[in-house]
């Protein structure tokens, strides 16, 4: 897909993340924006997954270990097919799939996620499986900068070394903040680039909210061969959105009606820029 | 006299390396636990069958769904005590909410470890366990349960837990027996009292059993290997046929078999009584495991003599 498309998909995909958040009445509203355009390069031009080979194993896979931004996860995933719009608008009622974390319920999600510090183990497994089975496919996995706290994120990092996974993508949302606030003010996490350098990955950083950036980071992964690869996504937590960008209050807020309007006219304005 | 054979651990992992042989499709993580698992012999033969994560039971359990994801048949081998504690949420969230094909095998259970101390022993992993949604318990006895155990792992698809002490076990079943997780086994038939026990603790419920036969007491001695799911109609047939259920396990009386027990007594409206053994809510005492289980009443004189007190004899 070309980057015109994408940029466009990625508003889209914003005003949808707003939509069912407002309309269900909950979300984490901050981190799915935060992640958004990640999720669209990753789905629309750089892995190999649809509806079509999601039953069978010989491709690419994707474990989103930060749950919480599952809105815009099943964003992408209903934009490739996954599923219909009216399945994703049951999000949080009673008795469907579609809740606050993912699970395997809802096509194309690969593995249930939620609580924090998970994901990447899950990930290495795989990776580790793809390399005895001698395919050529790549596992992503994606994940907060807040979890880089979780001890398992680093006894996970020590295997993917070891076993020499040049076949697993990391990227960090790199969006500072966290529920109780800055990272850094929390509980320091940085430098993150040297934690996984020592760690034996090889790292990147760029800007995870530029579709041109993550196009042209993506085409460079793995970068060494026999080595992990770490991208350090540089966002914006509620990137998108004037009013939401960079608040802490907006980690798991839900707009208003007047909040809801304001947000959907302001991604309105940038998607008529495109015309 | 009933043969002692091996220890349940040695049963392990010889039956895992005969099955992986034939598939490789069998995969083992351990968590700097080959010694203790008895996997050197399968890492020497089978070095792309072993994965190995070092001393991080989290990751061990994460790894292993990762590897069960991509189409593996996974045994992730590591101390009872940790796995189930430790790595809890990854067995509850990426083991059993997500159904994987993983089965984890938690070595030296119980109080196996002896004077190891607390640490080390696992006597809650059974109410941990029993409280998460899609997992299955197995605890097997003797060196057939042993080895069945791993053989219908293999085909089991689904989470599973299986704990294996180390000490020898007493052969308690006859050649012919049939074993199927979920399904206990009667070993003996008496109209006095019935004895359920789990894993370890059956062939002390055997041997008082055999002392009671000597005061004329005969007793039903149930096998109840499987934990969870529970077999109930079994149980509930042989309380509602019995003066008295005695139930013995090396684990703590909170949440284990005997309250299991317990809960099916009370929810069927059986008049049966009921004496629940294992290890009290106390600061453990230490020393071996035959010396520490002994000390908690489960030896089997005091077995027996707890189950003449039952039947008021």
């Amino acid at each position: 897909m070309n980057e015109k498309n994408l940029k466009k998909k990625s508003l889209e995909y914003r005003k949808t993340i707003l939509e069912i958040i407002f309309q269900s009445g909950a979300g984490h509203t901050g981190g799915s924006l935060s992640c958004i355009d990640i999720l669209n390069v990753l789905y629309n031009s750089v892995m190999d997954i649809s509806p079509k080979n999601f039953p069978n194993l010989d491709r690419d896979h994707f474990i989103q270990s930060k749950g919480h931004s599952v809105e815009a996860l099943f964003t992408v995933l209903c934009d490739c097919g996954f599923y219909s719009k009216k399945d994703l608008n049951t999000l949080n009622q009673f008795n469907s799939h579609f809740i606050g974390h993912p699970t395997k319920k809802v096509p194309g999600i690969e593995h249930n996620t939620g609580a924090l510090g998970h994901g990447l183990s899950v990930a290495v497994g795989l990776a580790i499986c793809k390399k005895i089975d001698q395919k050529n496919n790549k596992v992503f996995s994606l994940l907060g900068d807040g979890e880089l706290s979780e001890g398992s994120v680093w006894e996970a990092c020590t295997t993917a070394s070891k076993y020499n996974l040049d076949n697993l993508i990391v990227i960090v949302d790199r969006n500072d903040l966290q529920i109780t606030g800055k990272t850094e003010d929390v509980n320091p996490i940085e430098p993150i680039d040297k934690k996984f350098k020592s760690f034996g990955f090889e790292t990147i950083s760029t800007n995870g909210n530029n579709i041109s950036d993550l196009l042209y980071v993506f085409q460079h992964v793995p970068v060494k061969e026999n080595k992990p690869t770490v991208i350090i996504a540089k966002t914006t937590k509620g990137s998108g959105v004037s009013f939401i960008e960079n608040q802490i209050n907006w980690h798991h807020k839900v707009p208003s009606k007047d909040e809801y309007e304001s947000a959907i006219s302001e991604l309105n304005e940038k998607l008529n820029s495109y015309e | 006299m009933n043969k002692i054979g091996k220890p349940n651990l040695e049963v392990f992992s010889e039956t895992l390396l005969k099955e992986a042989r034939k598939n490789k499709n069998i995969i083992v993580v351990t968590s700097d636990s080959r010694g203790s698992g008895k996997l050197v012999p399968f890492g020497k033969e089978l070095p792309n069958q072993i994965i190995e994560v070092g001393i991080a039971e989290q990751n061990l359990v994460g790894v292993s769904s990762g590897l069960a994801a991509g189409g593996k048949i996974v045994f992730g081998v590591s101390p009872a005590s940790f796995l189930t504690a430790r790595a809890l949420e990854q067995i509850k969230n990426d083991v059993a909410y997500s159904d994987l094909n993983v089965s984890l095998i938690g070595i030296s259970a119980g109080i196996s470890y002896g004077q190891l101390g607390s640490t080390h022993h696992s006597i809650h992993d059974f109410a941990t366990l029993r409280a998460i949604n899609n997992m299955t318990i197995v605890a097997p006895a003797d060196n057939f349960e042993a080895a069945e155990a791993i053989k219908q792992a293999i085909s089991y698809n689904h989470p599973l837990y299986i704990r294996y002490g180390k000490k020898p076990m007493m052969d308690i079943h006859p050649p012919g027996t049939k074993f199927k997780i979920g399904k206990s086994i009667v070993v003996k038939k008496g109209e006095d009292l019935t004895i359920v026990a789990t894993g370890e603790t059956l062939q002390r419920a055997y041997l008082a059993s055999e002392i009671l036969k000597k005061s004329n007491i005969y007793c039903s001695i149930i096998s109840m290997h499987t934990i969870k799911p529970f077999d109930k109609e079994t149980f509930i047939e042989f309380s509602q046929n019995s003066k008295a259920i005695l139930t013995v396990e090396e684990h703590s009386i909170f949440g284990g078999l005997g309250e299991c027990c317990a809960s099916l007594i009370a929810q069927n409206n059986i008049n049966v009584k009921l004496k629940i053994l294992g290890i009290p809510d106390e600061y453990m005492i230490n020393g071996s495991q035959a010396d520490v289980l002994d000390h908690y009443d489960m030896s089997p004189e005091k077995i027996a003599e707890i189950s003449k007190d039952l039947l008021n004899k």
